[in-house]
């Protein structure tokens, strides 16, 4: 039984770390390809390679700190700031499902990349505009995959396998991205940012109380009991929310 | 490294963890604190740890309607 507990607990936060550095992935190799397209890969690629060098010093100098942290000061900032960051999540899907706010649209985000990259002037040698948009693109989406990382993989006490549950996600993207070059729109970003929303929320609301010395009931269980929770109210709220806005359209 | 550049590096820093945490939903951020000192109060003084366990995952659902709420009327 408790090794059935610990195993999905693990495989929560493996999925939770998965698709958020998948979401973000996505966003970013959007930014890459458009640069790629349009300046050439040699620098989009040293920009991409150089914020994920600074990504990886990053974990690589955080991470063990964290891990000295006390379990039940870390769970409580940590679960803090984690409930804050699913809460903004899941208000992002909400919002998107409800039709209140335009789905993410990688096509449009591409366009747009494009037209902004054609308009800058290029420099002999090193294309320093393309290797700039890159890096930002790469190390700004990047860096909530890092906070994601960190926050969940030190206060599991399972640091390796949220990294490693990142870095699959970043190989899978990046090979799918490649392949079918700028058709990205096609991954139902919203459905996956929905989960992960609701993934840290559950975490953030799990160890900050963790943190507060609340036993829950069903001890790691729990995490999945909130899991199903939160999922019934996002469920619930993007409903009601939709048919407010067809109410308000039938009225106007 | 100089006072200016110091001092800019702490700006920055400070800019990026407040957009991170309040951003463009502060009620998030403020109905998270005031619900974390709540439940705090609850388990660690008053000895409730049960219904801080309830406070919990209730402050958070109210967080998300109430910023949902806002979000749909500013629209």
């Amino acid at each position: 039984m408790v090794a059935v507990t610990v195993s999905s607990s693990a495989l929560v936060l493996a999925g939770a770390v998965f698709l958020a550095a998948a979401v973000e992935m996505v966003e970013a190799l959007t930014i890459v390809i458009a640069v790629g397209h349009t300046r050439g890969w040699r620098s989009a690629m040293e920009g991409t390679a150089a914020a994920l060098g600074v990504l990886t010093v990053l974990v690589a100098a955080l991470g063990p700190a964290l891990v000295r942290v006390p379990l039940n000061a870390l769970r409580l900032v940590v679960g803090g700031v984690l409930l804050i960051f699913g809460l903004q999540w899941l208000r992002k899907a909400v919002l998107r499902s409800s039709g209140y706010r335009a789905l993410h649209d990688e096509d449009a985000i591409y366009q747009a990349k494009v037209r902004e990259l054609e308009g800058l002037g290029r420099s002999p040698g090193r294309d320093h505009a393309a290797f700039v948009m890159a890096f930002k693109g790469v190390f700004l989406e990047g860096l909530e995959v890092v906070i994601a990382v960190l926050t969940l993989g030190t206060s599991a006490h399972r640091l390796g396998l949220a990294v490693v549950s990142a870095l699959v996600a970043v190989v899978i993207v990046g090979a799918v991205g490649a392949s079918v070059a700028r058709q990205l729109s096609a991954v139902p970003e919203n459905a996956m940012k929905t989960v992960v929303g609701i993934l840290l929320t559950s975490f953030g609301t799990f160890w900050t109380g963790e943190g507060m010395r609340i036993h829950w009931p069903g001890s790691d269980t729990m995490l999945l009991g909130f899991v199903a929770i939160y999922a019934i109210v996002v469920w619930a709220l993007a409903t009601s929310l939709r048919a407010l806005r067809r109410g308000h359209e039938v009225v106007a | 490294m100089s006072p200016g550049r110091l001092w800019g590096a702490v700006r920055a820093f400070g800019r990026f963890w407040w957009d991170f945490l309040v951003g463009d939903t502060p009620e998030i951020f403020v109905v998270v604190v005031v619900a974390l000192a709540i439940v705090a109060w609850l388990s660690l003084g008053a000895h409730l740890a049960a219904l801080a366990g309830v406070v919990l995952p209730v402050a958070a659902v109210g967080a998300l309607a109430i910023s949902l709420v806002r979000a749909a009327r500013s629209r």
